[in-house]
């Protein structure tokens, strides 16, 4: 854990990774919050505001007596948020950066295409 | 529910040094708490007050509701591992765990015995011959096992190396997790602890700097570098931690910034990074800026 930022967001952040990575499938039980706490030794407490914040952005959703679930349909929501996430954080700038340089879109997408291969 | 711990106003003078002075706050049930500090804060005799070792020049002090001045009921609830603890002359591990239970009602002997095989802690060894890592491993044994709803570790790990202290690490979640109760860390190992640590409490020369939530302070603060000229307009209107200078260069720790915040860094070709919880006690507790 990065002791410089909220604990319980990166712990939020890990199980939606884990869910878009298709490790915690919809409809699948995540482990406990005392489980989250022992594996990367944080506080109980952090660990279950982690998971508290998914389950009030409905990426989880609590049966009674048995533990915390993946909720269907979460995995696409998911995908299309951090696509919008990767437009801003990534592409915007880049494209600022192009410019500054004097690259034009053709050739910024000439230059992605030979990256790639 | 209400505190565990109810601080008001507490004064400590030892001849002319003012060990606590005009400390109050309150630890709520079930919390892990770090009480942070550099030595000679003052943590040890706030734990010493709290635990009725010492005794208060003024100020009042409640657990679970009562003085637990000269209190057997209150302080068979408290556990307080301290550092250099004393032990009998020829008392030997195994009398250690079989005299326990007078002093704490929750003690697990089960516990103990488990914990003790863990540390690899030879139980017919006396006290006196024990090496220095093994004796903290013997209190550590003794503060978890005592399962004691207030629990205080004074700087428990000295001698430990680096395997034990993770099991005390571990050990304390796990038992924690099924046992809840009121524990405090007292520490300067900030960077080892942090992540257990639900609120801190930081205190230097008597009194308390930070009374937070851990969650609260990561991500508070964030230090821009870059030239010393650049640093220093971006920083004219601001609140500054902690500043540093190298030459021409310079850094300064500041309250976290916003998007407009950051951004004014970047233009002014600043560069940001973030502040960990033990960099930004340090920061706080070296307080004072260089003279610019």
């Amino acid at each position: 854990m990065d002791d410089s930022r909220p604990i319980f967001q990166q712990i939020a952040e890990q199980i939606e990774n884990d869910i878009i990575s298709g490790l915690l499938p919809e409809e699948s039980q995540v482990p406990s919050t005392n489980e989250f706490a022992a594996f990367h030794r944080i506080n109980p407490a952090t660990a279950g505001k982690g998971v508290n914040l998914l389950v009030d952005t409905g990426v989880l959703y609590k049966k009674r007596g048995i533990g915390m679930f993946v909720a269907p349909g979460t995995r696409a929501r998911l995908v299309a948020e951090r696509r919008d996430q990767f437009r801003m954080q990534y592409v915007e700038p880049l494209l600022v950066e192009a410019e500054k340089l004097g690259i034009t879109p053709e050739q910024l997408g000439s230059m992605i295409r030979e990256a790639g291969r | 529910m209400s505190p565990v711990v109810e601080v008001r106003d507490l004064r400590k003078s030892f001849g002319k040094v003012r060990a606590v002075d005009g400390v109050s706050f309150t630890l709520e049930a079930d919390r892990i708490y770090g009480l942070l500090g550099r030595n000679g804060a003052g943590k040890t005799t706030l734990m010493s007050l709290l635990t009725a070792q010492e005794f208060a020049t003024s100020g009042t002090i409640e657990l679970f509701g009562q003085s637990p001045v000269e209190n057997a009921r209150v302080l068979e609830q408290t556990a307080f591992i301290k550092e250099n603890q004393k032990y009998p002359e020829d008392f030997r591990v195994k009398h250690l765990f079989r005299s326990a239970p007078w002093f704490f009602a929750n003690w697990n002997a089960e516990l103990a015995g488990s914990l003790a095989e863990d540390f690899r802690l030879p139980l017919d060894r006396r006290m006196k011959k024990l090496s220095r890592g093994q004796l903290s491993a013997a209190g550590v044994i003794v503060g978890l096992a005592s399962r004691a709803p207030l629990t205080f570790f004074d700087e428990p790990y000295l001698g430990l190396d680096a395997v034990a202290r993770q099991l005390f690490y571990d050990r304390l979640l796990a038992d924690y997790a099924e046992h809840p109760r009121t524990i405090v860390l007292s520490t300067h190992l900030i960077d080892e602890v942090s992540t257990l640590l639900e609120h801190v409490i930081l205190i230097d020369e008597g009194r308390i700097l930070i009374d937070s939530d851990a969650e609260d302070l990561r991500g508070s603060a964030i230090t821009v570098a870059g030239t010393a000229s650049a640093v220093d307009d971006f920083t004219r209107n601001r609140e500054v931690l902690h500043r540093d200078r190298l030459g021409g260069l310079a850094t300064a720790t500041l309250p976290a910034l916003d998007a407009a915040g950051r951004k004014d860094a970047a233009a002014a070709g600043l560069e940001l990074s973030p502040v960990s919880l033990q960099q930004l006690i340090v920061r706080t507790t070296t307080s004072g800026e260089d003279p610019s």
